[in-house]
């Protein structure tokens, strides 16, 4: 067996690479940064869940609830980031799990679509709702750090390096558990369910576990957008579009390794910020574009050019990255 | 013999259609039965019950005196009753050799066990030892979506066997395997199974497939057991013979082990 | 009871409305098996081209009942032209790729539609006002209403009836239900399920754009109008079944007359009642209500 992970190396450098860059970018560099991290996350545990063969339109609702579960907190006197994002983390687990055993039993489009009701529920909620701001929002409060209250940009360099460290830990958990038996479940459960309950295990129980999974990390990407925008509104987290948003960067990212969605957040939001800023009218249209030219001729994602580039020999991206979540 | 599996008067209804009626079978450990009859007899629907994916409508069924009935399949893996399919039921994408290890490993992990890596040295001895066993070998690293249907019937069963069940159901485990390979398919899956001793039940539609491997045939017609009897004796069953094998089939096997004419064949 | 009355009323008009921006989407994916996302642009377009051709229209001296005809002009011009150039153009090349890409495609032909909208219209709002003010309003139970929103009932009813008896009683009809059924027999019976499709799409795209042509004159017709219209006609659709007619007719009553109870006495309550319906549907009855029949696979 190998005796090193080149993902794990990898990114173990991006890491570390990264930390150090944080005390030198730019800020507007690191606004990005940060973001890219908190989508890039959603969009891991997206990652996990295609592929077990399903796709979710409906994420927003994890992200959505983690940040408003944050930036409520904020509004009762909590300030430390350590508990707001682990709070916001743990609500969208809890309420993950507890509609998982609802959602578990779907299957191709109406798994997609179960999501997307129960998150306009959210939206629709948060709007209806004055005390939340309804359309729009409310702002949150400056984090602190376990004591640490910095200043000015020192708030953005310090919670770049708060995500950094999760976000790591996080990856690199996954690059692992998907080595696992369980992990590897994933794609037993995406193939051939009959034969997974004949082979003696519940197939319900594996989606269970990485729909958990999928709206943990959510509601962690929330809780800490929430944090580095410094503002929660419904529109630009629990709609529909956001939803779409997320999956939008699974696929452009490619599911071949881990590292992949945080490249694929990365270059989303490079594209949306300049597309954006240089053409209001049109951002939608070279968006879209993006997303059709994707589709159309890269359809295992940025990934799949570094596969052509170097020859990785990461377990996961086999020829598996090729096949679409349904059989 | 020691009674492995009791089936008391299994039913089964699908709205007005009776799929299965009046089943009692007692199925004793290490024999090896032959489960005949005519398309839509009932026979996968038995296979279904048994194995938990279908719930029965009334009856009892009870396995090493555990009453089983209602509990999903991947329960009664785990207690000892594993089945093959008519269409082989594999990981597509995979190969055979990475379908055999998720095999192992789930049939091996269990809690917190699930999250140890699903490859090491010695499930991948084991893997290679059950590939020769089934001799499938040499199609270890083929992607399981490109093996002809022989090979892939054989992984499906390979698959099933890998938890040592103490009851191995196989669903027609050659059909749309060509007349030549069929007894050369059943050799090698009879061997790999009589080394552990598992009790077989195979539903087959080829008359001398049977005879030459079972010792006992549970013939189904319209839902329903018409004989329950050692093989000789089935075969010249008047109700089998006119339900499900035909008048003219003649057990005309020579010195050499080659049979008479195939009148039985439907 | 006047309550009541207001709320039968009010729901119908917004129960016309749902199934004439549904029915389209509900065609589509009975036929291709596609979530077209697409269908809000669809929409957004026949509203604005409709505006466009009733100022148009409204400049000259022609009939003042004639300014009706700009309306089903609108949606057959935006439906025909968008249905085959996005069909041929684009969708066709993506038929055989995973059902959830296809409507991440369609999300994107959203998108890039919508700037396109913006490219020709701009960003002001337009008015078309004149086919409504010519109906006038009426009084029901001392409650004034305009006609002109009665009407869509009308035309709910007149769609209805047309797609029912294009689809049971013309060859046409039949082979797109035969489609419906079964996409794989179909072809194997001679059923060039090529032209089928592009068929259905413009169908489809006609049924969108007319549901945005239509409520043009009572609405701003404004950037973003097509969004909304998605997300409330997949839940239509989802309730009464992907695929179905009778279904996006019973799926647009329920949900219209739930909003309208809502808007009218629980108004916290009226996002989200639409959404809490889909979930409940796709939870208890994922087919929906009035699902075509499955054949059971082994």
């Amino acid at each position: 067996m190998r005796y090193i992970d080149k993902t794990v190396v990898g990114l173990s450098i991006a890491f570390l690479v990264l930390l150090f860059a944080d005390f030198f970018m730019a800020e507007w560099v690191r606004f990005i940064g940060l973001q890219s991290l908190a989508r890039g996350a959603v969009a891991l545990g997206l990652l996990v869940l295609w592929r077990t063969g399903l796709v979710s339109f409906g994420h927003a609702l994890y992200f959505g609830f983690g940040a408003y579960a944050a930036a409520m907190l904020t509004l009762v006197g909590y300030h430390d980031a350590f508990f707001l994002v682990f709070a916001g983390t743990l609500a969208a687990g809890v309420l993950a799990f507890l509609l998982g055993f609802l959602l578990r039993r779907y299957r191709a489009i109406f798994f997609a679509l179960l999501n997307m009701a129960f998150s306009m529920i959210l939206y629709g909620v948060i709007v209806k709702t004055e005390a939340l701001g309804s359309t729009d929002g409310f702002s949150v409060l400056t984090p602190t750090f376990l004591g640490y209250a910095p200043k000015g940009e020192a708030v953005q360099t310090t919670l770049f390096i708060f995500t950094l460290v999760f976000t790591y830990i996080v990856t690199v958990g996954v690059h692992l558990y998907l080595k696992t038996t369980l992990g590897g479940m994933s794609m037993a459960v995406r193939e051939n369910e009959i034969r997974v309950e004949y082979l003696g295990y519940s197939a319900e129980k594996v989606i269970h576990v990485k729909y958990v999974f999928s709206g943990l990390v959510a509601g962690f990407g929330g809780a800490i957008m929430a944090l580095a925008i410094g503002q929660v509104d419904p529109d630009s987290m629990a709609n529909w579009t956001v939803s779409g948003e997320f999956v939008f960067i699974t696929i452009l990212s490619g599911i071949g390794n881990v590292g992949a969605t945080y490249i694929g957040a990365l270059v989303f939001e490079l594209i949306r910020t300049y597309a954006f800023e240089y053409a209001p009218l049109f951002w939608q249209f070279i968006l879209g574009g993006s997303l059709l030219a994707i589709i159309m001729f890269l359809p295992d994602g940025i990934w799949s050019l570094f596969g052509r580039l170097r020859r990785s020999d990461s377990s996961e991206s086999s020829s598996n990255s090729n096949k679409a979540p349904s059989p | 013999m020691t009674a492995v599996l009791e089936v008391r008067n299994l039913q089964k209804n699908f709205g007005a259609v009776i799929a299965a009626k009046d089943i009692n079978v007692t199925v004793n450990e290490h024999e090896i039965i032959g489960i005949i009859g005519a398309n839509g007899a009932g026979k996968t629907t038995f296979v279904n019950m048994v194995t938990g994916y279908l719930r029965p409508t009334s009856g009892q069924i009870e396995f090493a005196g555990r009453n089983i009935m209602g509990l999903p399949p991947r329960t009664i893996t785990n207690l000892g009753i594993s089945r093959s399919f008519q269409v082989p039921q594999v990981f597509a994408s995979e190969t055979v050799f990475d379908n055999l290890m998720m095999a192992y490993a789930i049939s091996e992990e269990s809690g917190l066990g699930l999250l140890s890596p699903l490859y090491n040295d010695e499930r991948a001895a084991r893997v290679d030892r059950h590939l020769a066993r089934y001799q499938v070998a040499e199609y270890r690293n083929a992607t399981s979506s490109t093996l002809p249907q022989g090979i892939r019937k054989l992984l499906d069963i390979a698959m099933a066997a890998v938890s040592k069940p103490t009851i191995l159901m196989l669903d027609e485990p050659t059909s749309g395997i060509s007349a030549e390979e069929k007894f050369d398919l059943m050799d090698i899956i009879m061997e790999a199974l009589r080394r552990d001793q598992t009790t077989v039940l195979f539903i087959e539609h080829d008359m001398e497939i049977v005879e030459r491997y079972v010792s006992r045939v549970l013939a189904f017609y319209q839902g329903r057991i018409i004989c329950d009897a050692p093989v000789a004796e089935a075969l010249l069953h008047p109700g089998v013979r006119e339900f499900v094998i035909g008048e003219e089939y003649h057990r005309t096997r020579t010195a050499n082990g080659n049979g008479g004419d195939n009148g039985g064949q439907l | 009871m006047q309550e009541l009355i207001v709320i039968l009323v009010d729901g119908l008009v917004f129960s016309s409305y749902l199934f004439m921006v549904s029915v389209g989407l509900t065609v589509i994916f009975g036929v291709m098996k596609i979530l077209n996302v697409t269908h809000g642009a669809f929409y957004a377009f026949g509203a604005y081209m409709s505006a466009t051709l009733i100022g148009a229209y409204y400049n000259t001296e022609l009939p003042e009942f004639g300014g009706f005809l700009a309306i089903f002009a609108a949606a057959i011009i935006v439906g025909v032209f968008f249905g085959i150039v996005l069909e041929r153009g684009l969708l066709r090349f993506l038929y055989h790729r995973d059902e959830h890409i296809i409507v991440l495609a369609t999300f994107a032909m959203f998108l890039v539609l919508e700037d396109v909208l913006l490219m020709i219209w701009g960003t002001d709002p337009y008015y078309a006002y004149e086919p409504m003010a010519l109906l006038g309003a009426v009084d029901i139970v001392e409650l004034t209403f305009d006609v002109y929103s009665l009407t869509l009932i009308g035309l709910a009813v007149i769609v209805a009836l047309g797609l029912w008896l294009g689809l049971t009683k013309t060859k046409w009809g039949k082979l797109l239900l035969a489609v419906i059924f079964d996409r794989e027999i179909s072809q194997a019976m001679g059923i060039n399920v090529t032209v089928v499709f592009t068929v259905t799409f413009v169908v489809g795209s006609i049924m969108g754009a007319l549901g945005g042509a239509y409520i043009a004159p009572t609405i701003s017709v404004s950037p973003g109008i097509g969004v909304e219209v998605i997300i409330l006609s997949f839940a239509v659709v989802v309730i009464g079944g992907m695929g179905s007619i009778p279904g996006a007719i019973i799926g647009a009553l329920l949900v219209g007359i739930s909003r309208a109870a809502a808007v009218h006495k629980f108004p916290e309550i009226e996002l989200f009642v639409i959404y809490a319906i889909m979930a409940l549907v796709l939870a208890i009855r994922p087919e929906g209500l009035f699902a075509p029949p499955q054949a059971r696979k082994i």
